[in-house]
């Protein structure tokens, strides 16, 4: 079996992803000033003292950015992680269990959908203690339903395939079905649904912490936005106070959203087959046809 | 029928469970919730408001299926406690004010977004692999990766305050008073624009993705080849053959994602302090107004599950399969 090459998109999203890890990771270390710190007068645009310019209170934007990269996505990751494995394991139990099990866990599920997440964190927020694992339980308990209802599906449709009829004959139990047979023949399916996970636990805490629910004092990506609107930035012609917060916020989306694409594209033929035949017609100055291609497995 | 029934059922034990959300999470505060809670209107308000949210609210003291029961009364004849902020009105009288204000934006920018991201779905589906496929669709995704306040605050700097060429904020001009005048009805259009153009912007790439996905699986169908066999015109084909039966599953998804998109519109209405419930929103959490963080909880859950049926009752019009089962 050939490895496949790492897709365009997929490089171009995990260098993205590798530039906010490092500066999460060592950023701190490196910043110019402590985030919090009164460094020079409020609301300096850009300059070479400031490569991000200060904040209405005095602080340094581009150190501020750096600080909020590390709590943010601490949180995102964390938030998208459980909600993966609470999804994966609710929505597997349902779609391999079947019946009783299955009807309650998929109502369960259903509901939650429906249910709108914004509105709900924000009376969750509001009564837990302001703090990170009050946010974590925020965020997973609005978000985890969606991930649960993808697994079910892709265990319903793997539940009749050969191999778990060759488990089943052997005599093995239904939990060693779940998690050894079924659960890592869905890597791909896992691993998109943690990264939309992490990808809403992101703009949900940001958007939470604009609001002013959550620990004020802490600096995240969520608050750095808080605070530039409460200061009102836009209305003093500061610009920089936003844009390196809400630039971060969409890099760090779309270059999930990116590794998410390519792995569609990896373990779906289908897709990978049509890229493929619109580069190699465009090649030849040919336009696509309404078909879509079958993917032939030599060359 | 049957599905719809289902559907029907599903949507009230959402609701069912929402009412339920809304009683308990106060009661799972760390603390005794009730004083808690009321401890920070101390001073704020008169004994009699106290008395009377309390009651509102169930904090009657008495065991908790006594409290759910006072709770669910008090629900059913509409009293959801007296607002805080705007002390002395009660809760469902602001939410009333600024009920019309959400609708009005959130409609109108998610019907468009739906519409213009289908279309360029349809678009990018038929032009595979072409300049406008290869471009737009990671445009927009980058556009949908901002938080949708975000991008309300560059449109309200670019066009509201560096060009002045759109109001900043509210939902019409100070100096007009309501009323179905021609001057009236422009300055709500003028003052829709930027806010309804944010949320189309950050919404927009999610209908023309799952769009152009649903129109690549419909483009494979024999019955495309057989159209293309025929000769009928790429119009005709695109339109009244792919596009018409790609349209279902994006509509399914309609009313999932109305919900979050109603979400992100609260904080749109933040950044250009417009009116509705979202802006009632942020004034409830700053003077930590419970009853008016929960009504606009209930109303907006109970709105979305409303429009999820009607989206499933579109849904079972639009497509005949549904009917037979």
């Amino acid at each position: 079996m050939q490895t496949p090459k790492i897709p365009r998109k997929a490089a171009a999203g995990l260098v993205i992803l590798g530039v906010f890890f490092l500066m999460a990771l060592v950023g701190p270390l490196v910043a110019p000033h402590d985030p919090m710190a009164f460094v020079d007068i409020p609301l300096q645009p850009p300059s070479r003292v400031h490569l991000l310019g200060t904040t209405g209170q005095g602080q340094d934007v581009w150190s501020q950015t750096i600080a909020g990269a590390r709590s943010s996505l601490l949180v995102g990751f964390v938030a998208g992680l459980m909600m993966t494995t609470i999804g994966a394991i609710v929505g597997a139990v349902a779609g391999t269990f079947g019946g009783l099990v299955d009807d309650v866990l998929s109502l369960l599920t259903n509901v939650s959908l429906v249910i709108p997440a914004l509105p709900l964190a924000v009376v969750l927020a509001a009564y837990l203690p302001a703090g990170t694992r009050a946010l974590l339980v925020v965020l997973v308990t609005t978000g985890w339903a969606w991930n649960a209802r993808v697994v079910r599906a892709q265990v319903l449709s793997l539940r009749n395939k050969d191999f778990v009829a060759a488990a089943i004959v052997t005599g093995e139990s239904r939990l060693h079905i779940v998690f050894r047979e079924i659960l890592p023949n869905m890597t791909s399916v896992l691993a998109s649904c943690f990264i939309s996970a992490t990808v809403y636990a992101i703009g949900a805490q940001v958007g939470l912490e604009f609001l002013g629910l959550g620990d004020m004092s802490l600096v995240t990506w969520g608050t750095n936005l808080y605070w530039a609107s409460n200061d009102a930035a836009l209305l003093t012609g500061a610009w920089w106070t936003l844009v390196p917060t809400g630039l971060s916020v969409a890099l760090v989306g779309t270059a999930l959203v990116l590794v998410s694409f390519s792995l569609d594209e990896i373990t779906n033929p289908r897709l990978r087959a049509v890229s493929a035949s619109a580069r190699a017609l465009a090649a030849r100055g040919i336009r696509m046809g309404a078909s879509t291609p079958v993917v032939r497995d030599h060359g | 029928m049957r599905y719809l029934l289902r559907q029907l059922g599903l949507y009230i034990l959402a609701a069912w469970a929402s009412l339920t959300l809304n009683f308990i999470v106060p009661r799972l505060a760390p603390g005794d919730p009730a004083s808690a809670m009321f401890a920070r209107y101390k001073g704020q308000l008169q004994p009699e408001a106290l008395a009377a949210l309390r009651e509102a609210f169930g904090f009657t003291g008495g065991p908790l299926h006594e409290q759910y029961a006072a709770y669910l009364v008090h629900l059913f004849r509409g009293d959801l406690g007296v607002s805080v902020a705007y002390f002395p009105a009660k809760v469902t009288d602001v939410l009333a004010m600024g009920l019309g204000w959400t609708a009005l934006l959130t409609g109108s920018s998610v019907v468009v977004a739906f519409a213009l991201g289908s279309l360029l779905g349809v678009i990018a589906a038929w032009r595979r692999g072409g300049a406008f496929d290869a471009t737009l669709p990671p445009l927009l995704v980058f556009l949908g990766a901002f938080p949708y306040f975000w991008l309300a605050m560059m449109l309200l700097y670019g066009f509201g305050f560096t060009l002045d060429v759109l109001p900043l904020r509210h939902a019409y001009a100070d100096t007009l008073a309501p009323s179905m005048s021609v001057s009236f009805v422009a300055s709500v259009v003028e003052h829709l624009l930027l806010p309804a153009t944010s949320i189309v912007l950050a919404s927009v790439g999610g209908w023309m993705l799952s769009m152009r996905s649903s129109m690549i699986g419909v483009l494979a169908e024999d019955y495309v080849t057989m159209a293309h066999a025929k000769g009928l015109s790429p119009l005709r084909i695109m339109f009244h053959y792919a596009a018409r039966n790609a349209l279902l599953p994006n509509v399914t998804g309609f009313g999932m994602a109305l919900g979050f998109v109603l979400g992100g519109s609260l904080l749109t209405e933040i950044v250009f302090s417009y009116p509705g419930q979202g802006y009632l929103l942020v004034q409830a959490v700053r003077s930590q107004d419970y009853p008016l963080m929960q009504g606009i909880f209930l109303t907006i859950t109970m709105a979305v599950l409303a429009a999820n049926f009607l989206v499933d009752v579109l849904y079972v019009w639009l497509d005949p399969r549904t009917r037979g089962r």
